[in-house]
């Protein structure tokens, strides 16, 4: 009765506390949303000071993206490439990020181990997360360019100059390096929150059994954490989608021949230029149905994560 | 944990095996460190060498030239403007993300309403929408309305911040009892008050926390202030170090590094010092948040 009068009374303050964050949402996300979803079936882009459309045209901007002879591509279907390059950069970078995260996050849950010092190094492998990217992509620029200190300790040495960003490979590597460095430390710290999740009376239960600390490794972690690192493995997948900072500064807007552009930086050229709303909207459509796609993946994992270790719980 | 029954039963040659996982366990977080430091260790003595210096070849030891290579990263007065730019819109935004995302929480956390579960669920699924995506529709709104090369549109949206709001969300639910408010409102203080001086001080260390993560996530970005500031004198640390990059050419012989490595430190030198002070706080934030940045 009493708790009931209070739901009541008070019910119209749960709305005004919450109402700034929808408004400013509404306006400034929401609308914005929709509108980016509407220009995708319209003509509407600046030609010098005069502004053509909005004219409806139907899925004339998704045809025109994927047909190789219109204006936007050169013979190959740009969109694809872009999205194979972003990729390829996200794959060389997530691989070793995952298989080091591990590692370490193994490495300082280890009771046998009791590593010292652990706060020094979490602090140090976490902080490039914080570092401005493009700030970090101008100083990788910096240290590879072909007069930079890396190029002068190969010739000293008596190499040749190496132009690592007149080349695919190693302009990709680079990008690929920044990304990892900037996020392996943060990948170690949430595959160390699922360690410790597991319930620890199984590690004992194994070490009373004499299991070798590899068979723990292969048969109690490794199963316990999959649906974290499924989790970890696709928000990083989703961060990697939108990845654009990094590559746009250190590869001066995808050097050598778009090889590095990626779907974001495709996005931005027609949104910066010729503030093509239409051609724009329908690559945010795109990416955005990818995204929503890969996030319904993680939401799903999210769920069996939690069943799954209910039922081991049960299980010992 | 079980040392007990392990440290009887050890044998010699367990021990040994220990030791040795332990050497290379160390050794590996040597490897870790120094790919972690070791470019901005060159990045802290390049910003010490003239740009000549830095030409004569390669060096671990820093040289005398910090002065001279900050007067030149200042020279023309391009990058105060941009500090001081860029520190308006970080500081704006992240106070106004802190305390909004703190009154949603503390609203779905404290009252009944009927689109309560409703209201929770959409921030949880817009969390999963990069701002990339709406940000075809977020330009031609910020053109359509005069509102380009002003920070509003860098500010104002940060009120509306899903992963704050979760943060907070998760931190009201552990730490601020409901029979705390009761009792305010027994003591007759209104729902804004007993907001605003009860339970805003008792939310303190999960908003110091979210303050560093959106100050520093509004000093890093670059892609939306990109598309919005075009104006010299409205750009925005990132944008600079953009433009410093268009301006030196692909092989980069034309460059005064001494510059451009002074011009970095001071991008990244404001979050770096912070993050010194406070890092015990942001790394266990990392792990009880779980969002990414």
């Amino acid at each position: 009765m009493n708790k009931k009068h209070k739901s009541v009374s008070y019910a119209k303050w749960g709305y005004i506390f919450i109402a700034p964050f929808f408004i400013v949402y509404i306006v400034f996300s929401l609308i914005p949303l929709i509108s980016t979803f509407t220009y995708s079936f319209f003509e509407y882009y600046e030609r010098g000071l005069d502004v053509v459309g909005p004219n409806f045209v139907g899925f004339k901007n998704y045809a025109d993206l994927f047909d190789p002879s219109s204006y936007i591509n050169n013979g190959e279907i740009s969109i694809l490439t872009y999205a194979g390059n972003t990729m390829i950069m996200w794959i060389m970078g997530a691989i070793p990020q995952l298989l080091f995260s591990l590692m370490l996050a193994v490495i300082f849950t280890s009771a046998r181990l009791r590593i010292k010092g652990q706060r020094f190094f979490k602090t140090v492998i976490y902080m490039p997360n914080l570092i401005m990217a493009a700030a970090f992509a101008m100083l990788f620029f910096a240290l590879f360019n072909t007069v930079g200190p890396v190029n002068q300790i190969i010739t000293s040495m008596g190499g040749e100059t190496v132009r690592f960003f007149d080349m695919t490979v190693s302009a990709r590597t680079l990008v690929a390096a920044i990304n990892f460095i900037m996020w392996f430390g943060n990948t170690t710290i949430l595959l160390m929150a699922g360690i410790m999740g597991i319930d620890q009376s199984l590690f004992e239960a194994a070490a009373i059994d004499g299991a070798t600390s590899w068979q723990v490794f292969y048969k109690i972690t490794i199963p316990l954490l999959m649906p974290i690192m499924v989790y970890v493995a696709i928000t990083s997948l989703i961060g990697g989608l939108q990845m654009f900072d990094v590559p746009q500064i250190l590869t001066n807007r995808g050097e050598p021949g778009n090889s590095c552009k990626t779907l974001i930086m495709f996005l931005n050229d027609y949104i910066s230029g010729s503030k093509n709303y239409g051609v724009s909207g329908a690559i945010s459509v795109l990416v955005f149905i990818i995204t929503g796609v890969l996030s319904i993946f993680v939401f799903k994992t999210m769920g069996w994560s939690g069943k799954k270790s209910k039922k081991s719980k049960k299980g010992v | 944990m079980g040392t007990t029954h392990i440290g009887t039963g050890e044998t010699k040659s367990a021990k040994t095996k220990t030791t040795t996982a332990r050497v290379l366990s160390y050794i590996f977080l040597g490897f870790v460190t120094l790919i972690s430091l070791f470019p901005l260790y060159l990045l802290l003595i390049n910003s010490t060498r003239s740009h000549i210096e830095i030409n004569a070849g390669f060096s671990m030891l820093p040289s005398m030239n910090l002065p001279l290579n900050f007067q030149k990263a200042a020279a023309g007065g391009g990058l105060w403007a941009g500090l001081l730019n860029s520190f308006i819109v970080a500081t704006a935004s992240s106070l106004l993300s802190c305390y909004f995302s703190a009154m949603t929480a503390y609203g779905i956390h404290v009252y009944d309403f009927k689109l309560k579960k409703f209201a929770f669920t959409f921030i949880m699924v817009i969390m999963m929408i990069p701002t990339q995506i709406s940000a075809v529709g977020f330009v031609e709104l910020v053109y359509k309305f005069g509102l380009d090369n002003t920070f509003l549109p860098l500010i104002v949206p940060s009120i509306a911040a899903p992963a704050v709001f979760f943060y907070m969300k998760q931190y009201v639910e552990s730490s601020l009892p409901l029979e705390v408010i009761e009792a305010a409102r027994v003591d007759g203080s209104n729902e804004f008050r007993t907001f605003n001086t009860i339970a805003l001080p008792m939310m303190k260390p999960a908003i110091a926390v979210q303050l560093i993560f959106a100050f520093t996530s509004s000093w890093n970005n670059f892609f939306i202030p990109a598309l919005i500031l075009n104006k010299p004198e409205n750009k925005t640390v990132p944008i600079l170090i953009s433009t410093l990059r268009t301006n030196v050419a692909s092989g980069g012989a034309s460059a005064d590094w001494g510059m451009v490595y002074m011009t970095i430190l001071i991008a990244i030198i404001p979050v770096v010092i912070v993050y010194i002070f406070v890092s015990k706080h942001i790394v266990q934030g990392v792990a009880l948040g779980a969002v990414k940045g």
